[in-house]
């Protein structure tokens, strides 16, 4: 942990333990979505990995299905210790928040009733839409910027089925991504 | 009173939940929705909301909505199953893809995919939101406490927490 920054900004090692704790962190600070904690932790105070390894890791996190941070501590974990180094950065980043949720589920269970407590849960929600409506506008600008008539097409669709007509997220997924995907494929030839 | 038959099902579900939750789990939570308060009725449309507002103010991955719908249906137990039976599958490919990664990253077929999944997921992650807005936005003042976190959080860098923070002294005040 020593504050002075080495001459050549190379990339350290971090040990088994490192890579546990340095997860934890990451967990224990990210409040509404843990991936831009992620890249102030591993790139800029530990240094673990420069920015572009970062970012070569981020997208193939985003790009896998799944929850991208668990394939981002997946990834990264792989790159300094292989499987071990995996399940290692998996339960530091799993291990604080669950148990939490187990603490948060056992108290909900009890006290959900209670008035005041009900109506700060009113509050939460309403602040956890606005989280996620900022989350949407992020992905969908780059949309708008580049007026991608067929992008703005296929994201509607989406969203008609799924939030209109209620279709089983693996019906629209798995029709509409592999059109999307070709349309994308052959405008990009 | 906990449910067994529900706390299989439910993981059963989860295993193949993660494969089509492209851009994170956010992109799921309709389906997670539509299969435990619309088919299954395991849980109210209340403590879905409730659970799905605990899981984002909380610190850590926004997978955790999973970990609290499995604490309902088989406590402690049910909480680590659930939340294991969602990433493993996952966690496994990444796994296994990790080292052919930098292989495709090039490859046009790889740009073309990921630029096909971009507009997919926005459009996923705003069925999210209109499910859970439905549900949370019953008065005026939640909906705009929903306005004013989406700014804060679309316009500044102000940490959403604080957001969370004064949402719920509002809501403990008896504004919301």
């Amino acid at each position: 942990m020593s504050e002075s920054p080495p001459a050549i900004a190379k990339p350290l090692v971090p040990t088994l333990s490192e890579l546990f704790f340095g997860f934890l962190a990451i967990a224990a600070t990210g409040f509404g979505g843990v991936l831009p904690w992620a890249q102030i932790v591993l790139v800029e105070k530990r240094r673990w990995l420069t920015g572009e390894q970062f970012a070569d890791d981020l997208a193939l996190a985003q790009f896998l299905p799944g929850p991208n941070i668990m394939n981002l501590s997946i990834l990264i974990g792989v790159r300094f210790h292989g499987p071990l180094g995996a399940i290692v950065c998996a339960l530091g980043l799993l291990g604080v928040p669950v148990a939490l949720m187990i603490v948060c589920g056992a108290l909900y269970s009890r006290y959900s009733d209670v008035s005041w407590l009900r109506s700060g849960l009113l509050g939460l929600s309403a602040a956890a839409v606005g989280l996620l409506i900022s989350m949407a506008a992020k992905l969908a600008l780059p949309l708008l910027r580049g007026r991608r008539i067929p992008a703005l097409a296929f994201a509607l669709i989406a969203f008609v089925a799924v939030a209109l007509l209620r279709l089983p997220l693996y019906w629209v997924v798995l029709s509409l991504a592999p059109v999307s995907v070709a349309v994308f494929w052959w405008r990009g030839r | 009173m906990k449910d067994d038959s529900a706390l299989s099902a439910f993981l059963v579900q989860l295993v193949f939940l993660a494969f089509v939750s492209i851009g994170g789990i956010n992109a799921a939570v309709p389906e997670l929705h539509r299969q435990v308060v619309d088919i299954n009725r395991w849980l109210s449309e209340q403590q879905f909301t409730d659970f799905f507002a605990i899981a984002n103010a909380a610190p850590g991955p926004n997978l955790l909505i999973v970990t609290l719908i499995g604490y309902q249906l088989g406590g402690a137990v049910g909480a680590l199953t659930a939340t294991a039976a969602l990433c493993t599958p996952t966690c496994l490919l990444t796994y296994f893809i990790a080292h052919a990664w930098e292989r495709f990253k090039d490859a046009p077929l790889r740009i073309a995919i990921q630029a096909g999944l971009v507009p997919v997921t926005v459009g996923l992650v705003a069925a999210t939101a209109y499910l859970i807005a439905r549900a949370a936005d019953q008065s005026l003042a939640a909906v705009a406490i929903s306005a004013a976190t989406a700014a804060l959080a679309y316009f500044t860098r102000i940490h959403p927490l604080w957001a969370f923070a004064a949402a719920a002294a509002l809501g403990f005040a008896g504004l919301v």
